[in-house]
């Protein structure tokens, strides 16, 4: 490689990068000491709560009221772009805000909003409910969701007011596949499931609305399950692509514009509503930051929402950039 | 409890063992991914390695080019050409290949560049033809070398074939990507610990193939670790 | 490719290769301290060596992404996790090298310094070791490079790394993250390879230079 350079132009390149690199490291340092302490030692093993070897228990931060906000997000576009706008909207009131975006799933940073290791965190509320709160819980409608949070949610944590965007999980299909079997709502799927490939994210199998929710609510049996991403390009080239016939699409996902695709209704309330809501830990809740974040939902559409997802995943906008127009036309920033 | 614990618990489950998605039909799948990789990639190495290292010329370039190669990483190699190609089976195919084929091009290429010269020349002096003396001298000379460089390829690409998984794939792989999905550590875990087992097997076979082929004359000479 | 995502990303780009850096240098220095010693002995006590190649042959079998994994009980989804990981790896490249650098000393060298009045310790420390530092670095050098490769795998526990732009870059179908990921990753490890090249040549002022 560094062979045919002559003697002191290596020497020089030599130590140039080792400048760079020394810096780099250097830095690195000092950044990722603030983003560890906020990460904590919070661990995923939830499942069984005999975990003994987790951690010892020794928590992470307790954030006092003065210290930064942490505002997390899942590790999909939409949760980020939602993480962005609360950050900007918090910034421009003057709260100090440390990031922590890109958390995996729920599962995972569950735990970590509940001890306080996360302060903010977009969720929404159906899922946050029959995933984390309280599985067994049959309530399907914004105002149900809403009261059961209010009622089950762990004493550490609280939501503010819904907006009424909805994200929510859907049975989708190509147009095709509409016309071919005369599908408009997922019920009309009875007669045809069992010779349809259904694909969606690897917890659909495990979920309480997933597959068994499918089967007790529209006695669907599909021919077989095959475990894709959530609502990504992998979810979406298999539907286009044959993979499978019928896919969970959520259904602020812009490609079921551009690619054409039909989300079938969900009568019978299979899935629960999807109101993204802020949730927070009560202990980092300031008056400021709650009427921030319920100024911001006040304004977030389902339509506006749907936008929003378009210039940032098809368009390839910056999520800040998205984030602080969002913020502009409403009013906000 | 620890992974250890949680692993074995989940792979003990007889459920986990049959229908669809089971141990056995992921286990074999991953062989697969990690089979036909490396099958290609040691068909692309051994004689391109031989090729240089009977010619002599190139062959620290290979060897930089190799290290270098380290540098890619496979993950975005991956998303690279789902984003490319879509969902073929090529998308797996080439990250594994391409990462498979170093270990096995540069452990050749050293092996053949290292044969002795007397024996070269020995070779050369009863009137073989290149393409003789390396097949038939080089080559097997070389061969503990290319068998560890084998080795070495085997084990990164059983473990790669993990990521596969993220992508939509069968394999190992599944099973840790679907866990953490899920946030059940037992087949997190499980997976994991099934795909180190396969490692660890591929080893054993390699150190059984090493027996069997490398005849005494040579083993024991340049052990490379 | 969307070329001008790049200035207007800067900070992220940014940060995301700083984060890789620690996580690919970092582990493999703590590696480097680790496998000194341990390569002294394996290769003073001759019978040390072959069970600690085994664990390590086994070890390096693992996949990064099940280590990670493996450490989750114990460290949760932490940067610390991650590092611990990949310091194993590096030991697994490392260790060797240190070995194999320490027995390509020739006796006749050890015998002289012997001979001068170097005692163990004094000849290990002026004699052995800087004779064993090209393949020591040389270990070192591919502890960096995979480590800063592997530290890409880490984003799919949640640690940031530059495997941030291929996972948001598939999930958007937006190449240009995935291209700026490859090519800051390539750049990244083949610049601190170049350093630790230095980093050889300056330790090594008495070898020849070809």
């Amino acid at each position: 490689m560094l062979t045919s350079t002559p003697r002191r132009k290596r020497g020089t390149i030599a130590a140039a990068a080792l400048a760079v690199i020394a810096i780099a490291s250097l830095s690195a340092c000092s950044t990722n000491s603030t983003s560890t302490s906020s990460s904590s030692s919070a661990s995923a093993p939830a499942t069984s709560a005999g975990s003994s070897s987790s951690s010892g228990g020794s928590n992470p931060l307790s954030p006092t009221g003065g210290g930064a906000v942490v505002v997390g997000s899942a590790n999909f576009p939409e949760s980020e772009l939602l993480a962005e706008i609360y950050i900007l909207a918090l910034q421009a009131k003057g709260v100090k805000v440390t990031p922590k975006l890109n958390i995996n799933s729920r599962e995972v940073y569950y735990p970590q909003i509940k001890s306080g290791a996360i302060s903010i965190i977009p969720e929404y509320n159906g899922t946050l409910l029959s995933v984390a709160v309280d599985p067994k819980s049959t309530a399907k409608s914004t105002a149900d969701v809403d009261a059961a949070l209010a009622a089950d949610l762990p004493s550490t944590l609280e939501v503010l007011n819904p907006s009424s965007a909805q994200d929510s999980d859907s049975i989708t299909v190509t147009a095709a596949t509409a016309a071919k079997y005369h599908l408009t709502s997922i019920a009309d799927l009875k007669p045809y499931a069992s010779q349809l490939v259904l694909g969606a994210p690897p917890e659909f199998k495990t979920r309480a609305d997933g597959i068994a929710g499918l089967k007790a609510t529209y006695g669907l049996t599909f021919k077989s399950f095959v475990p894709l991403d959530e609502s990504g390009p992998i979810t979406l080239s298999a539907l286009t692509g044959g993979r499978v016939q019928a896919a969970d699409v959520f259904t602020t996902t812009p490609q079921i514009i551009t690619d054409k695709l039909v989300t079938l209704t969900d009568p019978k309330f299979n899935f629960a509503a999807q109101n993204v809501i802020p949730l927070v830990n009560k202990s980092a809740l300031t008056p400021t930051i709650e009427s921030t974040l319920n100024a911001i939902s006040a304004k977030l559409t389902t339509s506006a929402l749907l936008q929003l997802d378009a210039a940032v995943i098809v368009q390839h906008a910056n999520y800040s950039t998205v984030a602080a127009a969002f913020l502009k036309q409403a009013g906000l920033s | 409890m620890s992974f250890f614990s949680w692993a074995w618990d989940w792979i003990t489950q007889p459920a986990n063992w049959h229908g669809t998605g089971s141990i056995p039909q992921q286990l074999l799948a991953h062989l697969g991914y990690s089979a036909l990789p490396l099958i290609i990639a040691a068909v692309i190495a051994i004689p391109s390695g031989a090729l240089i290292g009977h010619r002599g010329r190139g062959a620290t370039a290979v060897i930089n080019a190799a290290n270098a190669w380290r540098a890619i990483p496979t993950l975005g190699l991956l998303v690279l050409l789902v984003v490319w190609l879509g969902f073929t089976p090529l998308t797996w195919l080439l990250p594994l290949v391409v990462l498979a084929v170093p270990p096995i091009l540069v452990n050749t290429c050293e092996g053949v560049a290292g044969v002795d010269p007397d024996v070269r020349d020995a070779a050369r002096g009863m009137g073989m033809t290149a393409w003789q003396q390396v097949l038939r001298v080089e080559l097997p000379i070389a061969l503990p070398l290319i068998l560890v460089g084998l080795r070495t390829s085997a084990i990164f690409v059983v473990a790669t074939a993990t990521i596969a998984a993220y992508i939509g794939l069968g394999g190992l792989g599944r099973f840790i990507i679907d866990g953490l999905a899920s946030n059940a550590y037992g087949p997190v875990a499980g997976g994991a610990l099934l795909v180190v087992i396969l490692a660890v097997l591929v080893l054993a076979l390699f150190a059984g193939l090493s027996w069997l082929l490398v005849p005494a004359g040579l083993r024991g000479r340049r052990r490379q670790g | 490719m969307m070329w001008s995502w790049i200035p207007s990303n800067w900070q992220l780009i940014w940060q995301l290769t700083r984060e890789n850096a620690y996580l690919g240098v970092v582990p493999a220095l703590i590696g480097l301290v680790i496998s000194l010693p341990v390569g002294i002995i394996a290769a003073r006590w001759r019978w040390f060596y072959p069970p600690v190649l085994t664990v390590i042959n086994v070890i390096y079998a693992v996949p990064s992404l099940a280590l990670f994994i493996a450490l989750i009980p114990a460290f949760g989804l932490t940067d610390t996790n991650v590092v611990i990981a990949l310091t194993v790896f590096s030991l697994c490249v490392i260790v060797p090298n240190v070995v194999a650098g320490l027995r390509s000393v020739p006796d006749s060298v050890r015998q002289a310094a012997t001979a001068m009045g170097y005692g163990p310790l004094r000849r290990l420390a002026t004699v052995e070791l800087p004779l064993a530092v090209p393949v020591i670095i040389g270990g070192l050098r591919v502890g960096v490079v995979s480590g800063i490769s592997l530290a890409s795998v880490g984003q799919l526990i949640g640690v940031s790394s530059l495997g941030y732009l291929f996972i948001d870059g598939l999930q958007r179908s937006f190449p240009t993250e995935i291209y700026v990921g490859l090519v800051l990753v390539i750049v990244l490890a083949l610049a601190c390879d170049l350093v630790l090249v230095a980093v050889k040549r300056v330790l090594t002022p008495w070898a020849v230079r070809s």
